[in-house]
């Protein structure tokens, strides 16, 4: 097994997970399943992939998708906060509406057929073995996740965000907008999935597919309950998941594994996943007021 | 201006509600319709009326509505039992892979048992898959959202690995399942029409979980426990049994789905058995408010929707793909406007007074 | 000498909700270094007075002042600039997150987090207040007695100068509450001005310098506290009101339940331990109540009859200690085993134990649907016909189809109590049965009570409303912080008494009976009833 390209590999295959991962960390901890996330990705694949066409550039077409990501998150909020429906079948119909949204108008702009390579992100460091990456990889790695743990953990603005999700009472009598919090980190979570669904589209295909994400959304709510809610260990799970992921794929063609069906493979890390949290969901302690929409009375 | 509770729901109110969703939602589509060059009500004829006007559409209407009416009366059963199953995607897909694999095996058989038995071997698969998020949730009280959610694309990728491999097809090599043997095939109710007997199992199922929900102490036990646990709870009810009842009739309920699907439209398993039925499903049982007879009514509205949507795509160059648009909007407004049953707006009489 | 200016003082509040008046034309004032107490019982109107003062509420009428200019609160942010900062009884703390966050969760902008300064200031807080708290502790592993003080010290972080503490000890050992108290009197020494809600006389001795006593909404009296009698105290602080008296009169007068009556429902030795830390919620309860008896628990609220009703009703578990009904063992059965044993439960939460959403029928016959089988399908008309007599039978105002969670509190509670009652059970577990209830619902309720009294059933009615516990009982028992101070024969004990042991004297430490003039004087005296109540 080639140990530098699986390092690549994971490293690439993580970025989406580690960005969606670190956004629904930010809107679970205000207290919101945004279940959303699977369409807000796949929304900001498509339409990252759409602007960067259009414009030839895919700095102007991840602008687009964070914007896309801003206003799904601004949906799920009104739907969930100023409403207070419940948030199963919000999200549920968020992504079904962003997934149904994207394909009508994929199809109308571009037909059926396969679609064109754009001119997507380089890798930074190219060449150098072990440090080539793109740069989104890097900002995710070294900006985001260090920059969510420390705004969470050390200002203001993080201390309200967890207050606001466990205990909104609370919150109120501090003279804290539990409305306005909860939109903040609905629409900077969304911002962020829709990166990690870009991310697809602009650095690693260059294209659009259907069912680009397949699914990566879910494990990354996944990812976020295993993480207990935390920064660093949703890192963590992407990059677990991401070694499953990218190992299968160096697995299904050595000799000992050519045997083993190529899907069950790549189911292999949703197995995991589900173990996971079997194993560690025992205890868990969710963030107060999960799922509660909160009134004031 | 606020949101107060009511205590009493007038009998005009539901029916309205239901007339606004539905006008909002052509209203908030109207807009893209038009930017995609096609005229909006010309496009909502489509949609929404002419599949219903000759016989033929119908009969189509009625068929794309078989696997909603399963997948949406699981999500009914689950959702009233105060489980949140979203893995109908999954176990639908089980039970066609189980129907399939009944057929493979005993290949055999007269059709007076084979239909039986591949039916029961989808549900008993669709609960099967269902099985292990129930237990973690009953046992270990982990989110059943997430564990049901997880399980659909193994299911996907189960089928995909299958039909790739053992069962690739011999004659043609394409990833699809030799044909099912006749006996194993839903007979088609009409000559000429690809409408099968999978919409009377369908309609039995219907028909059972009616009455159980309303006629029996198991009903009656679920319902209360979806409703007020707590209460129920008090009251001697046993929370974790009944919902893990709920739980796994809904998933099996599922997996007949998918066996339907399979004995009665396509006669061989394929990659595309599902196009996220699973979640549909779920739409239906929202848009029916988790009422039987309404979880029927709303999948004949889906399927006519998307059956209008394919016809729309070729006569007025519409993509298909806006009438899953139209039934996510149509969701997200429902349950918006379901919000005015529970709640009154209290002053909205003040502030149009000053306005005026 | 001329007056010190108060630091807060309420001018001529009212406030009612609905038909209900919560408080009416309240005046009352806290001067610098004072801790002023406000003394009564549940219903009086203490916390809706502290919620305006605090800017959770506002008044219909009347002015506050700070400092003698009056003020407009209209949120505890503002109370908080003005300085008037604010103890609940359920704190206002993020469990997971640490001290200091919690202060600074108050005082803080989106910026970065200054926890240094905090510190320093939390610290220098603490030292004020005279007590021991490690800033960096998470709340939630903090005992109950520490969260307190996390919530003092977030008053006096932004600058308190008035302090309102409603009901500070409810929660507290006997340890802890010994030092608030001093903490509170540090306080006070600098001047600083506090507010006081309690029900304990002990304390309000110890801690006050005036006390005033609030009932039904009025302040009845303000006095120093050092001329005040215990005695005197509590009757002002339970009263006789005008209804009482009437009531009383009116009192169904039944057979005095006999001494050899066979003892059905008995509590013993059952103790509930607290969270780690806290005081344990009950202790070492022991009752016995015969069949064709009322025993009333009376208490403020807050003092354990919720929990004790919980273990009763098979909803808590209790950690020693045992219920037995008829002989059978029911310590740790399940509410479907307390029915089957003939233990009917009439909760105090109504909405908590019918479900809403469901019909008035099933709602009746919810608990015993192997009744109504009829195979394997329920007998619906057989449910329409159950449910139509039990409304015929408690005149209920509904249909059996109608929504339960559509009916008025009192046709609620006439449906649960028709779900118990017509089951004919041994024993009764009901609490506060009238509580938002109209004049003419509560006396039906009582009336029911009474007539299964009369069958023999055994009945444990825990009420906070002592008017209905004289119009019931045979004997009271009273529970004070989780422990029973005694049970005594109802018509021999005055209301003085009563006050008393809710606010902290045990039974056999009251004053002596022959000098106190019994509840009738018409039955003469007779033998007291040895108090039960707790082990010594």
């Amino acid at each position: 097994m080639n140990l530098v390209a699986l390092l690549a590999a994971t490293l690439v295959t993580a970025t989406p997970l580690l960005y969606a991962a670190i956004g629904e960390v930010i809107t679970e901890r205000a207290g919101v399943l945004n279940l959303g996330i699977e369409g807000t990705m796949y929304a900001g694949a498509f339409v990252g992939f759409l602007v960067a066409f259009r414009s030839g550039s895919p700095w102007v077409g991840l602008a687009a998708a964070i914007a896309t990501g801003a206003v799904a998150g601004l949906l799920m909020a009104f739907l969930t906060v100023t409403l207070g429906v419940n948030q199963h079948v919000s999200g549920i119909g968020t992504t079904l509406l962003l997934i149904g949204a994207s394909e009508f108008t994929n199809r109308l702009l571009f037909g059926s057929g396969t679609l064109q390579q754009i001119h997507k992100f380089s890798l930074l460091f190219k060449g150098v073995p072990g440090l080539e990456m793109y740069l989104l990889t890097f900002l995710g790695f070294a900006v985001v996740a260090p920059l969510t743990w420390w705004v969470l953990r050390s200002t203001g603005a993080g201390l309200r965000v967890r207050a606001v999700g466990e205990n909104p009472e609370a919150a109120d009598a501090a003279g804290i907008n539990v409305a306005r919090t909860r939109y903040a980190a609905l629409v900077v979570g969304g911002m962020l999935m829709a990166v990690g669904g870009a991310f697809l589209t602009l650095a690693v295909l260059g294209t659009f597919t259907l069912n680009i994400t397949n699914g990566r959304g879910w494990v990354a709510i996944a990812l976020v309950i295993f993480a207990r809610w935390r920064t660093w260990p949703a890192v963590a799970g992407a990059l677990l998941f991401a070694v499953v992921d990218a190992g299968q794929l160096q697995l299904a063609i050595t000799p000992a594994f050519a045997h083993v069906p190529r899907e069950l493979l790549i189911a292999l890390p949703y197995l995991v996943v589900i173990g996971a949290l079997a194993l560690a969901g025992r205890g868990l302690r969710y963030p107060g007021a999960y799922l509660k929409p909160y009134r004031r009375t | 201006m606020r949101l107060t509770p009511r205590t009493h729901v007038p009998r005009w109110l539901t029916p309205l509600l239901a007339v606004l969703a539905l006008g909002l939602t052509l209203a908030l589509t109207a807009g893209p319709i038009r930017l995609a060059g096609a005229n909006p009500s010309a496009a909502f004829n489509y949609y929404l009326l002419r599949p219903l006007t000759s016989t033929y559409s119908i009969l189509e209407v009625l068929l794309a509505a078989i696997p909603l009416m399963f997948t949406g009366l699981a999500a009914l059963v689950a959702f009233r039992s105060g489980y949140y199953n979203i893995g109908g995607e999954g176990q639908f897909i089980a039970g066609a892979i189980a129907a399939t694999a009944i057929a493979a095996f005993l290949p055999g058989l007269p059709a007076l048992v084979a239909l039986p038995l591949a039916l029961a071997g989808g549900a008993l698969a669709g609960a099967l898959w269902g099985l292990v998020p129930a237990l973690l949730r009953v046992r270990r009280g982990i989110d059943e959202v997430v564990t049901t959610l997880l399980l659909n694309p193994v299911a996907l990728l189960l089928v995909q690995g299958l039909l790739n491999g053992p069962w690739r097809n011999p004659e043609t090599g394409f990833p699809e399942s030799a044909p099912l043997p006749t006996a194993y095939q839903l007979p088609r109710l009409i000559p000429g029409a690809r409408l099968h007997a999978g919409i009377i199992v369908a309609l039995l199922i219907a028909l059972a979980i009616w009455i159980t929900l309303r006629h029996t102490a198991l009903g009656l036990e679920s319902r209360a426990v979806g409703l007020s646990p707590h209460a129920a709870a008090f009251s001697g009810i046993r929370v974790e049994r009944t919902m893990l009842k709920g739980a796994l009739t809904s998933a099996a309920i599922a997996g007949v789905g998918g066996a339907s699907q399979v004995m009665g439209l396509q006669h061989r398993l394929t990659g595309e058995v599902s196009l996220g039925f699973g979640y549909t499903g779920i739409i239906v049982a929202t848009l029916a408010a988790l009422i039987v007879p309404a979880a029927i009514a709303a999948a004949v509205l889906i399927a006519t929707i998307t059956v209008g949507a394919e016809s729309a795509a070729r006569a007025l160059q519409l993509p298909p793909q806006m009438g899953r648009v139209m039934t996510a909007t149509l969701l997200l407004v429902t349950v918006c406007i379901v919000l005015f049953r529970r709640y009154r707006i209290v002053g909205w009489r003040r502030i149009l007074r000053r306005r005026t | 000498m001329s007056d010190p200016t108060p630091l807060v003082a309420l001018r001529g509040i009212h406030k009612r909700f609905g038909d209900v008046v919560a408080n009416e034309d309240v005046t009352l004032d806290v001067l610098p270094g004072e801790v002023h107490a406000i003394l009564g019982e549940n219903g009086a109107g203490k916390t809706t007075l502290m919620r305006i003062l605090y800017g959770l509420s506002t008044a219909d009428r009347g002015t506050i002042e700070v400092l003698g200019r009056a003020v407009s609160i209209g949120s505890p942010k503002d109370a908080l600039r003005h300085g008037i900062g604010m103890v609940t009884q359920h704190f206002a703390l993020v469990g997971p997150m640490t001290v200091i966050d919690n202060v600074l969760l108050t005082s803080s902008g989106l910026g970065p987090l200054d926890r240094r300064a905090a510190r320093e200031r939390v610290l220098e807080v603490v030292d004020h207040l005279g007590v021991s708290i490690n800033p960096d502790a998470v709340v939630e592993e903090l005992s109950v007695g520490e969260q307190q003080r996390v919530e003092i010290i977030k008053a006096l972080y932004q600058g308190a100068k008035v302090l309102i503490l409603d009901e500070p000890t409810a929660v507290l050992v006997p340890q802890e509450s010994q030092a608030l108290l001093d903490a509170v009197r540090r306080l006070t020494a600098e001047g600083l001005g506090v507010v006081f809600i309690s029900h304990k006389l002990h304390e309000v001795a110890a801690i006050s310098q005036r006390v005033s006593v609030l009932r039904h909404g009025r302040i009845v009296s303000t006095m120093p506290t050092a001329g005040a009698s215990p005695a005197e105290l509590a009757e002002l602080m339970v009263g006789r009101s005008v209804a009482a008296v009437l009531r009383e009169e009116r009192r169904v007068t039944t057979t005095v339940t006999a001494d050899d009556a066979p003892p059905l429902l008995k509590v013993e030795s059952l103790s509930l331990a607290g969270e780690s830390g806290a005081k344990p919620l009950l202790h070492d309860i022991a009752l016995t109540v015969r069949s064709g008896e009322i025993l009333a628990l009376a208490g403020v609220s807050g003092n354990g009859q919720r929990e004790l009703a919980d273990v009763l009703s098979g909803v808590r578990r209790p950690t020693t200690g045992s219920v037995t009904l008829d002989g059978a063992d029911i310590t740790h059965a399940t509410p479907r085993g307390l029915l089957e044993a003939g233990l009917g439960r009439i909760p105090e939460d109504r909405h908590g134990s019918v479900i809403p959403d469901l019909s008035v029928a099933e709602n009746l016959v919810i608990e015993e649907l192997d009744r109504f089988r009829r195979g394997p399908f329920l007998d619906h008309a057989g449910i329409r016909r159950h449910a139509e007599v039990l409304i015929e039978r408690f005149a209920i105002k509904a249909a059996p189809q109608d929504r339960i969670g559509g009916l008025s509190g009192g046709n609620m509670q006439k449906v649960l109590l028709a779900r118990v009652l017509a089951r004919e059970p041994k024993a009764i577990v009901v609490a506060q049965p009238t509580r938002g209830l109209d004049v003419g619902a509560g006396e039906y309720v009582h009336q029911q009570l009474l007539e299964r009294r009369a069958d023999g059933a055994a009945i444990l009615l825990m009420s906070e409303d002592l008017d209905e516990v004289h119009a019931l009982a045979d004997r009271i028992a009273v529970i004070f912080e989780g422990e029973i101070m005694g049970v005594v024969d109802a018509e021999q004990t005055s209301r003085a008494d009563l006050g008393l042991m809710m606010a902290g004297t045990r039974a056999s430490d009251l004053p002596s009976p022959d000098r106190q003039a019994p509840a009738h004087p018409s039955r003469g005296a007779s033998e007291p009833v040895p108090g039960e109540g707790s082990t010594p």
